[in-house]
């Protein structure tokens, strides 16, 4: 009996879950297993039931101050002195429910706890808390940026009790307030979840927000003297419940229910920052950071955010353009091609070079391989370009695939020959230059005196430049918004851009420059099976010959992106967060 | 030279009669169409293409009451993309419009327009063929129609012009028999298949349906009277099955744009449609003519009044307006019939073909012949006939009536008889 | 009890006929026809009929004084007593339009403007009135009370730029529009 007894009672629940150090929670009716310790918002969370919030956010600290995640809890009733604890059918305890509700986010779980994330206590304290927030609220939906992606206004509709019942004047505070380079803030909005504050102290490391004042006065500012000016900035404005953060850049722009949302990554610097590009129609109005734990966290840096305006600048390539008696005209696609592949080919294959781009994808890398290999040329390099590392996001490394360069050429420094390229240029002994996407008078070291010795340049270009300018032939390619590919980032994860809005004007994707003109090397037509009509025809033959991406094709790759290579480079940001994971104060 | 002047008569007559009289009637009952239902509907209908003055810097348009209108359609009409499917048949594809409208414009040629008119001491009938099978021509010819129709809807390649034409070939060669049938009567009491001598008759003793006149030397006036039974019944059913010749409301199944979009001229488009309408209004208009001529009196004025104006030096004319009168006044009543009457199920529409004209014109022409007979006949063969007539008759319904499925709920109105 | 059967009536056999109703018929259309062509077509009166049928001859007659109150024209902007335009640039009339005809590009107002607390309002506000069904959604969405169908009818032009109005021909169609709720008054 005795050892019928034990094994009956090794069978309870509670025990069953601690061997896998997990507890037993009863959420809203159904008894459910998690992980000790996590946070009753996490556990709701995990089963389905979003607990609704403002303050907390799982990568920052919990202060627990907009009191909307009140949810009922109750535990066990503690057994009286000598009395066991009693378990029903499913050997579980009864819970005693506590009468007043209690902050989700900032308690965790404990075995037998009980907690309703409805009913009548939680209803009406939710309607409650929603009445005080909107009390100094404005009206100011209308003119808001923040409506269609507001919180306040999805809890207001989905917990609200719909009718004001306040009759006294709504607190004055200040509207529009210029409080950093990139952002505006409006006062008034604000309720108060001290987001931004948290973000610019525990991530930015920048603490210049606070609140000053008290009660219904208490008001976000920035510290005297200091301005809301980290390259961080702009995350407080994803994080910001209400509308009272808004940023200058895509203030007014548009409302952001007619914007349609594209996964991709970002492409200035080696992070591979994950970013959801926001279009409408083929305009680009704003980048958000997109949360990949193993890349960027939630976060990105406000220069890399706001730089994807040249995509619709004057500036733009729209047009392939040949050049004739000195002047460029318009052309046709093969037109261009063709006088291309005829420049590049007259003369020893010794005085051609190829100077193609980090920035490229490695689908476009692999092309571009394939070219070099085509023309018999062995002067093939990327440009470098290193930087300081800001010790939160930004590499070193600001071309967005250094990594992939090596992969997909085997070559464990691309760039080595460029200086060896630049020097020939200017000694006459390469005469004919192919350029993708680079502006050889930038990073690359060129002066527009060198490119003048060239007998023939040919660009694949984004922006009009001094390369553009000297160029024989310019084709135009496509921005990363514009095109389908896959990049590997400094950490060697293979991650994948999608296109977001169709290439400007008559411009191409770069892709399929490079196959038009191997096509045309090669003598390889489009009936061929060996001719790729889909970027995934490209990756498929990479995948072929190339043993990271054995197995794999672009829609594998998922939108959080796969490890294929192992470097010894860490991301900062990732490194704090796990740290302060581990250290209990955050949830990650 | 005779033949010259005979041949140039000819000529005159076809390019007269066929292309300054009927051809332009068919636009002018187009324009009918559209104003008379307008009006039953509360409507204005085409009141404004006229004369447009003010393009030449005039102050007003001539309106003309939108008489222009027809043209405008028309011109509209051809001036449209020729479109024709890749996937049809070609050559019938082309053939079927030619099809349907040059039948009806054939039978024009034995349509009596009015009395015989003198030209130079010498006597010119207004009919182009003085044929003395008239009525059988106009069956001949006109029953041709069906294969525009037929070979537009097979030709097109397409469901809906193809399930028009199966109904149509069907709907045509059913009411083509009771259309024969009907006419028995009136060819045994005219005695005649010439169309003018048929009206001749009439101007003499009185119109078929109003026999009110007439010189002493014709039957009776009771006789006529008597004969007014069959000949109202052969009215109904030839009137009837002209309106299912034609393809006009109530019997427009063949192209019900509700069932079968428009029907076995769906593929077709500019000039190519514009035929088949055209043939469509030319039969109406043949039709007309048709039912007046062998019903109505033809040219006749009646009130014997046709000697007196057929002595005037171009009282042809004369008759010739009676004529086109009373044509105009029989397509009014084709259109008052479109607008009132809903369109027939299709299987109504085969009984009341088969089931019920076939019959009642059968019956009628033996009803007809007693009718005619009986001054010839004793009493007790006249009364053993229509004894046996009735017999047969009774026989006949209620064979009708035994053979008729249980009713269902859904048979319908004629069902029901 | 959702289907009702109703029997057929049974008919006698000179209605079996069927050609005493087909009399009646014409005589009830032609009767109908000669009502219309004396003009005495049931409400002819009321529509303004041009004495034939219940129709009113159009470019000669108009209908402008009867016109009901709730009757929707083209959709037109409106300025409030301070002649401030009201509208806010929202959008959400561009979101709701059915045929998608209305395109907003909005714009911020500038700080020395005297209502610049009002901070937003359209840089460009086009609707292509070809587009327009005049459903008048725009109208039953604004937030700012600032977009109305007026009893304009008359929208035509001889091209496509023609009939789209932009901000400056909404306004002149809209006019000013006197009160209305005032929410960005001088104690906001």
């Amino acid at each position: 009996m005795s050892a019928e007894a034990s094994t009956s009672e090794a069978k309870l629940p509670k025990d069953l879950a601690a061997e896998k150090g997990l507890v037993n929670v009863q959420i809203d009716g159904v008894w459910r297993q998690v992980p000790k310790g996590t946070r009753m918002i996490e556990a709701c969370r995990m089963f389905g039931t979003i607990v609704p919030h403002y303050c907390y956010h799982p990568k920052l600290s919990s202060p627990g101050n907009c009191r909307m995640c009140l949810v009922q809890m109750g535990m066990p009733p503690r057994p009286a002195p000598g009395q066991d604890p009693t378990y029903d059918d499913d050997g579980f305890q009864p819970i005693g429910w506590m009468p007043r509700p209690i902050i989700a986010c900032a308690n965790t779980v404990a075995e037998n706890m009980g907690i309703r994330t409805g009913g009548e206590l939680v209803e009406s304290v939710r309607e409650g808390v929603m009445e005080f927030l909107l009390i100094n609220h404005p009206l100011d939906c209308p003119i808001c940026d923040q409506a269609g992606e507001c919180r306040l206004q999805e809890l207001s509709v989905g917990y609200g009790r719909g009718e004001s019942r306040f009759v006294d004047m709504k607190v004055k505070k200040p509207k529009n307030v210029d409080i950093g380079p990139r952002i505006r803030l409006d006062d008034e909005r604000c309720i108060m979840c001290s987001r931004c504050i948290r973000f610019m102290d525990e991530v930015a490391g920048d603490p210049v927000l606070g609140f000053t004042q008290r009660g219904t006065h208490t008001t976000l500012t920035v510290h005297p003297g200091r301005r809301l000016d980290s390259n961080y900035s702009l995350n407080t404005v994803d994080i910001c419940p209400v509308g009272a953060l808004t940023s200058n850049d895509f203030r007014f722009q548009m409302r952001v229910w007619f914007l349609k949302e594209t996964p991709s990554i970002d492409v200035n610097c080696g992070t591979g920052t994950n970013i959801t590009i926001w279009t409408r129609g083929e305009t680009v109005y704003r980048i958000t950071p997109r949360q990949n734990d193993e890349v960027n966290s939630c976060w990105m840096p406000d220069s890399h955010r706001l730089n994807f305006h040249y995509i619709d600048s004057e500036e733009r390539l729209t047009e392939p353009l040949v050049k004739e008696d000195g002047r460029h005209r318009e052309a046709d696609w093969p037109d261009a091609i063709r006088r291309t592949v005829e420049g590049l080919r007259t003369g020893d294959p010794s005085e051609l070079a190829i100077i193609a781009s980090a920035r490229m994808t490695n689908e476009e890398l692999f092309l571009t391989k394939a070219l070099t290999e085509s023309l018999g040329t062995e002067h093939l390099t990327v440009v470098p370009r290193l930087g300081e590392p800001d010790g939160i996001l930004i590499s070193a490394d600001r071309n967005p695939n250094t990594q992939g360069v090596k992969v997909v050429w085997r070559r464990e420094d691309p760039g080595f020959r460029l200086g060896g390229i630049r020097d020939m240029v200017r000694e006459g002994r390469i005469k004919r230059l192919l350029v993708l996407g680079e502006e050889l008078t930038a990073e690359a070291g060129f002066t527009a005196e060198d490119l003048l010795k060239l007998d023939f340049l040919a660009s694949s270009l984004l922006l009009a430049g001094p390369t553009a300018e000297a160029s024989d032939v310019v084709l135009p390619g496509a921005a990363f918004a514009e095109k389908r590919g896959s990049m590997i980032n400094v950490t060697g994860r293979l991650q994948r851009l999608n296109r977001a809005v169709e290439p400007h004007g008559r411009a191409r994707d770069d892709w399929e420059i490079l196959r038009d003109l191997i096509a045309l090397v090669d003598d390889l037509p489009s009936t061929s099976p060996d001719y790729p009509h889909l970027i995934e025809d490209v990756f498929r033959d990479m995948a072929a010959a190339i043993p990271e991406f054995k197995g794999l094709n672009l829609s594998k790759i998922g939108d959080l992106g796969l490890p294929v290579t192992e470097t010894d480079v860490t991301i900062p940001l990732l490194e704090d967060e796990r740290a302060r994971k581990a250290a209990g104060e955050i949830v990650g | 030279m005779e033949l010259l002047i005979d041949l140039a008569i000819i000529l005159a007559k076809v390019i007269g009669l066929t292309f300054m009289v009927v051809l332009p009637l068919v636009p002018l009952s187009v324009y009918f169409e559209r104003r008379f239902s307008a009006i039953i509907q509360d409507r204005v209908g085409p009141n404004r293409v006229g004369i447009p003055l003010t393009l030449f810097g005039a102050k007003k348009d001539f309106h003309l009451f939108g008489l222009v209108q027809p043209m405008a359609d028309g011109l509209k009409l051809f001036l449209k993309e020729d479109f024709t499917p890749n996937y049809v048949r070609k050559s019938f594809y082309w053939l079927a419009p030619a099809l349907t409208v040059i039948p009806a414009l054939v039978t024009v040629c034995v349509v009596p327009f009015g009395s015989p008119i003198t030209v130079n001491g010498e006597e010119i009938k207004l009919v182009i063929a003085d044929l003395d099978v008239g009525p059988l021509f106009v069956f001949a010819v006109s029953s041709l129609t069906v294969y525009g129709i037929t070979l537009a809807g097979w030709a097109s390649n397409s469901k809906y012009p193809f399930i028009g034409g199966v109904r149509s070939t069907a709907q045509m060669i059913s009411y083509e028999i009771a259309l024969g049938l009907s006419i028995i009567p009136l060819l045994l009491y005219y005695g005649e298949l010439n169309l003018s001598k048929i009206v001749q008759f009439q101007a003499d003793h009185g119109w078929l349906l109003l026999p009110l006149w007439g010189h002493a030397e014709g039957p009776p006036l009771a006789e006529k009277l008597l004969f007014l039974v069959p000949a109202l019944i052969a009215f109904v059913i030839f009137t009837t099955s002209i309106f299912a010749e034609t393809n006009r409301m109530p019997f427009d199944l063949p192209e019900c744009e509700t069932e079968l979009v428009g029907g076995y001229h769906t593929e077709y488009s500019s000039m190519k449609f514009a035929m088949f309408f055209m043939g469509e209004y030319a039969a109406m208009v043949i039709g007309s003519a048709l039912v007046v001529t062998l019903f109505l009196g033809g040219w006749s004025l009646g009130f014997g009044l046709d000697d007196s104006i057929s002595a005037l030096p171009f009282g042809g004319l004369i008759h010739m307006g009676v004529f086109m009168a009373k044509l105009i006044a029989f397509i009014l009543f084709f259109i008052l019939v479109r607008w009132t009457v809903p369109r027939f199920r299709y299987d109504q529409l085969m009984r009341l073909g088969w089931v019920i004209f076939f019959e009642a014109a059968l019956i009628n022409v033996f009803l007809a012949a007693f009718v005619i007979a009986a001054p010839d006949l004793g009493w007790i063969s006249t009364i053993v006939g229509l004894v046996l007539l009735g017999i047969v008759t009774g026989g006949l319904i209620w064979v009708l009536k035994t053979s008729e499925p249980e009713s269902s709920p859904n048979s319908g109105l004629l069902g029901q008889s | 009890m959702a289907v009702v059967k109703i029997k057929r009536p049974d008919l006698r056999t000179g209605e079996k006929l069927y050609l005493g109703a087909l009399f009646k018929g014409f005589l009830v259309t032609l009767k109908h026809a000669i009502d219309s062509l004396r003009g005495k077509t049931r409400g002819a009166k009321a529509m303004g009929s041009s004495g034939l049928g219940a129709t009113m001859q159009f470019p000669e007659q108009r209908w402008d004084d009867s016109m009901p109150d709730y009757y929707r024209g083209a959709p037109a902007l409106v300025t409030d007593e301070q002649d401030r335009e009201r509208c806010v640039s929202c959008q959400l009339c561009e979101f709701i339009c059915p045929p998608k005809a209305i395109r907003i590009v909005p714009g911020e107002i500038p700080s020395d403007d005297p209502w610049a607390k009002v901070e937003k309002r359209p840089k460009e506000f086009e609707i292509d009135m070809i587009r327009c069904i005049y459903c008048g959604m725009c109208e039953e969405v604004c937030p700012e009370q600032a977009i109305y169908l007026r009893k304009d009818y008359l929208i035509s032009g001889s091209s496509r730029e023609e009939m789209v109005h932009d901000k400056k021909k909404l306004y002149e169609i809209g006019g000013k529009r006197v009160g209305l709720v005032n929410k960005w008054n001088e104690l906001k």
